[in-house]
């Protein structure tokens, strides 16, 4: 069973919680697109701050790597590559905002309802280092998913460059 | 209330969130930051069945599954954005209609 956290770690967690709520929220209901992708930075590291919460060490490290690291950087660079910055079409215009927010409260209502619902089996995982046991595993029971995914990565990448390249007229 | 339903109504939020994202906006890049969220919503959901439902790891290494599949995506997408923009000089998705009978 987990021993009861102190105050501090209590408020350190609604802290990393609020703000990956909110900067969430501001990801989608921002009205300029770029503003979108700099919450979705705060976004990214509340939910890596809630992964150390989680015991999930490696993970946290890899969300910020990644996440952070590459595809916000991915983002950014789709936003400036694609829109003059001082255009007017820069900022987002929505649509259908009424009915896809009634449809997503549905969603969430029933959701939670699922949630609190199900009486979960509470086993915990214990309190140690996780990245031996992940790369024990990733190199054992999980081998073929492991190189599935570096197969994945490649071909993504190679794809990612042949469309992205500028056609020259010989090409076609 | 434990600490498995904080987590997961995080998870809920989030992916509501991004579900929000992608329905309503027309900038395709932001659908592509909706589709992120919706990602860590399922990683944090992942994560915290790991720790709390199974007790074992095996629901992190779902979650690092997803973080690449979710990197390669990113990659592909915006590659497309690209060409997209190169075509019709705008990334509004109603301008993505030449299949439309």
């Amino acid at each position: 069973m987990e021993a009861t956290p102190s105050l501090f770690v209590q408020i350190l967690f609604a802290v990393c919680a609020l703000v990956t709520v909110i900067s969430a929220a501001v990801v989608v209901f921002s009205g300029r697109i770029l503003h979108s992708a700099f919450a979705l930075f705060f976004t990214f590291c509340g939910v890596a701050a809630l992964y150390v919460f989680l015991f999930a060490d490696f993970l946290a490290v890899t969300q910020v790597l990644i996440y952070v690291g590459g595809i916000l950087i991915l983002i950014i660079f789709g936003l400036l590559l694609t829109q003059r910055i001082m255009d007017l079409r820069f900022t987002d215009q929505s649509h259908q905002r009424i009915r896809s927010v009634l449809l997503a409260v549905v969603f969430a209502a029933v959701l939670i309802g699922v949630m609190a619902g199900t009486p979960w089996r509470i086993a915990y995982q214990p309190d140690t280092p996780t990245v031996e046991i992940l790369g024990v595993s990733m190199l054992t029971q999980f081998l073929v998913p492991f190189e599935m995914a570096s197969m994945l990565l490649l071909v993504a990448l190679i794809g990612a460059v042949w469309l992205a390249r500028v056609k020259r007229k010989f090409d076609e | 209330m434990n600490n498995l339903t904080i987590y997961l109504t995080i998870g809920v939020i989030l992916f509501v969130l991004g579900l929000v994202a992608v329905l309503t906006s027309k900038n395709l890049v932001k659908i592509l930051m909706g589709v992120e969220l919706i990602l860590n919503a399922s990683g944090l959901n992942f994560i915290a069945f790991s720790r709390f439902v199974t007790g074992n790891l095996d629901g992190q290494l779902a979650a690092l599954f997803i973080i690449v599949v979710a990197a390669s995506e990113a990659a592909v997408a915006l590659a497309i954005i690209l060409n997209f923009y190169r075509q019709l000089r705008s990334i509004d998705v109603n301008l993505a209609d030449s299949l439309r009978g």
